[in-house]
């Protein structure tokens, strides 16, 4: 049965136009949408082409205005009960569906757990390339139009691009913290289009049961401001010092590598390469030498704060500011400064 | 209940370096090992197996022939039988490729073996990282699709249902669905337990049945191996961070020599308050209180310096 000879496939020229599959949970979409949105408007204008969005949920609507106003030209909304919570099965059908409808060139998801899950059966259905988690996202111009998806490769040491040339549309899932979202402007115009469901709740095996919320897990995808320590925090107790500093500031702790190998804090904290990555409004880096695994993972911050005792230590080389000295006089110093600013509202009477 | 676990041998690469000269990957030397997340798939299935006697549990991997050592180490931990599936016309393979030629395999095997109930996979591999191939395996096989499951709470082989935790961002999500289903495995499942002395006795003498091409007479072989794989990698460089033209801070201004740690701190917070920081984060800028000693000036601090 097998076909003798390989069929050579000719690159669609029918598909044109870049969808973002936008994640949402309750009516609440994941900020790593409305990045890839905008990094979705940036490449579509490279190409001279529409940005698209598909929701899907159950009462969404208003997520769907939401990505116009991020950046999208057409939405495409699949309102319905059976997409009520994520399921795999339907929200894999459903998508399918629109893809096979919308032709886009380039589809891109959130690499969330939930959007790896689903893209990994989108682009089996749709018998395409997927590359995984990337971290740049960008386009070679018209004519070749190709989708430049790079990531991290072989135990992330390496950065690798990789290219699906001839099967459209063209995948990847993209980490979130990594691209930035436009500014959300509501009176963008844009195209809503229904599709409608067609699988059913019968034709659907799985039943989610319950979720329960984790009080330890961090968001520092969405922290403003995180306050990192590494090695020379030199134990759980110089942790505690940022944990304190973060909570003056309104941010959340980060942790390299090693201290999280070493215990001092949970890997839900980490920040690099092989944990999150991350682009706060300001990054304090505290007793962090400045390994290229961390430093990729927190670069984009937008103003970067060193501490560090070795002068020549390379996390000085990324930093805004520097100050050479002691985590263990400066962290302290900061917190005191910090209190008598009281820039955080409840923390603000703290001290007189 | 017959389980089938998809396992990978993967260089280890927590020992992979980069020559500092040449800025290419040094591989000599890299032990090859079980991928630690199937090694979670393989002791979740033998827990099973002691929970449900009569339950058999195969394990199929798909690789060059080296592989066998792989798969006798899955035999050691507690699997029946091991299945390596390694031709010349599966290299190259990506992750649709691979979940093409791995589903083929389960099919086969519960062709031999019986029909299989439940398919574990590792979460993802450490050399591809992708977490592509066990939804691809699910889809192709329209198995109920289990990521990032981290706990398996019950199974009912009578009922034909099973129900799970799967690890998510902010919580865990409990779901239940019908078998036969595909779950893939987070390292937190379980902890791997120690080769039993007959495990490892059966695991020195055993011979993985091995499968070629050939042994698929119906395989559509333009979807196998390099040519059946839609990605290829283009370029590859070592990242390289962009350095910013950073003010050293010493807490006193437009003066020589290092001031104390709070006026350092002073400092700081002058500088960031100068900056649209504040707006952006939403702090309150109170009227500073008394002690100031900050520079009085907004300065041209390298906001944002050499980002593109």
């Amino acid at each position: 049965m097998a076909k003798g000879k390989a069929q050579e496939v000719q690159v669609p020229t029918d598909h044109e136009g870049v969808l973002i599959i936008v994640e949402q949970h309750g009516g609440q979409a994941k900020s790593v949408s409305w990045q890839l949105l905008g990094q979705g408007r940036r490449i579509a204008d490279k190409l001279g082409t529409r940005l698209m969005a598909l929701v899907m949920g159950h009462q969404v609507e208003e997520v769907a205005q939401e990505a116009i106003a991020y950046g999208a030209d057409v939405v495409y909304l699949a309102d319905d009960p059976v997409l009520e919570q994520y399921r795999t099965q339907p929200y894999a059908h459903t998508a399918v569906e629109v893809i096979r409808e919308a032709k886009p060139e380039i589809c891109l998801v959130g690499a969330t757990y939930t959007g790896r899950d689903l893209a990994g059966a989108i682009a089996t259905l749709v018998e395409t390339g997927l590359t995984a988690d990337c971290t740049q996202i960008d386009v070679e111009p018209p004519p070749s139009r190709l989708l430049l998806a790079s990531r991290p490769a072989m135990g992330e040491k390496l950065m690798a691009t990789i290219l699906c040339k001839q099967r459209r549309p063209q995948m990847a899932t993209a980490r979130p913290g990594v691209f930035e979202a436009l500014p959300k402007d509501p009176s963008r115009q844009g195209e809503l289009v229904r599709v409608p469901v067609t699988i059913r709740e019968e034709e659907i095996a799985a039943r989610v049961l319950e979720f329960i919320r984790d009080p330890n897990r961090v968001n520092l995808e969405d922290a403003p401001v995180i306050v990192a320590g590494g090695m020379g925090m030199g134990g759980p107790e110089g942790f505690e010092m940022l944990r304190e500093l973060a909570r003056l500031l309104g941010g959340e702790v980060g942790a390299t590598r090693p201290a999280v190998d070493a215990g001092w804090i949970d890997r839900a904290h980490q920040i690099g390469q092989t944990g999150q990555t991350v682009r706060p409004k300001l990054y304090i880096a505290c007793g962090i030498s400045g390994a290229v695994q961390h430093v990729v993972g927190m670069e984009g911050s937008q103003v970067i704060v060193a501490i560090n005792q070795d002068p020549d230590a390379p996390i000085f080389q990324v930093a805004d500011y520097r100050i050479v000295g002691d985590v263990h006089q400066i962290v302290p110093a900061l917190i005191e400064e910090a209190r008598r600013r009281a820039l955080v509202g409840e923390e603000a009477v703290a001290r007189g | 209940m017959h389980v089938v676990v998809c396992v990978k041998q993967v260089p280890d690469s927590r020992e992979i370096r980069i020559d500092p000269v040449t800025n290419t990957l040094i591989r000599e030397g890299v032990p090859s090992i079980v991928n630690v997340f199937d090694l979670h798939g393989v002791e979740e299935a033998v827990r099973i197996k002691e929970q449900f006697p009569g339950t058999r549990v195969t394990v199929v991997s798909m690789g060059p022939k080296s592989a066998v050592a792989a798969l006798r180490e899955c035999i050691s931990l507690g699997a029946d039988e091991a299945v390596l599936v390694s031709d010349r016309a599966f290299a190259g393979a990506d992750t649709l490729a691979t979940s093409y030629v791995l589903s083929e395999a389960i099919r086969k095997v519960a062709d031999q073996w019986g029909p299989v109930d439940l398919v574990i996979c590792g979460k993802q591999t450490l050399d591809g990282d992708t977490g592509q191939v066990g939804p691809g395996i699910a889809t192709r096989l329209k198995l109920e699709q289990l990521t990032y499951v981290e706990r398996i709470r019950q199974i009912d082989p009578e009922a034909r249902r099973i129900t799970v935790e799967r690890h998510l961002e902010d919580g865990v999500e409990v779901v239940e669905t019908a078998l036969p289903a595909l779950v893939t495995v987070v390292e937190g499942i379980n902890q791997v337990r120690r080769a039993s002395m007959p495990g490892m006795l059966r695991a020195v003498r055993y011979e993985p049945i091995t499968w070629t091409v050939d042994d698929f007479p119906e395989i559509d072989r333009t979807r196998i191996g390099l040519k059946g794989s839609p990605t290829v990698v283009g370029k590859a460089w070592v990242p390289e961070p962009v350095s910013r033209a950073g003010e050293t801070l010493t807490g006193q201004d437009g003066e020589e020599g290092p001031g104390t740690p709070a006026e350092v701190a002073r400092q700081l917070f002058d500088r960031l308050l100068a900056t649209e920081l504040p707006a952006q984060i939403g702090w309150a800028v109170a009227p500073v209180p008394a002690g100031d000693g900050g520079a009085g000036t907004p300065d041209g601090s390298p906001v944002n310096g050499g980002v593109a």
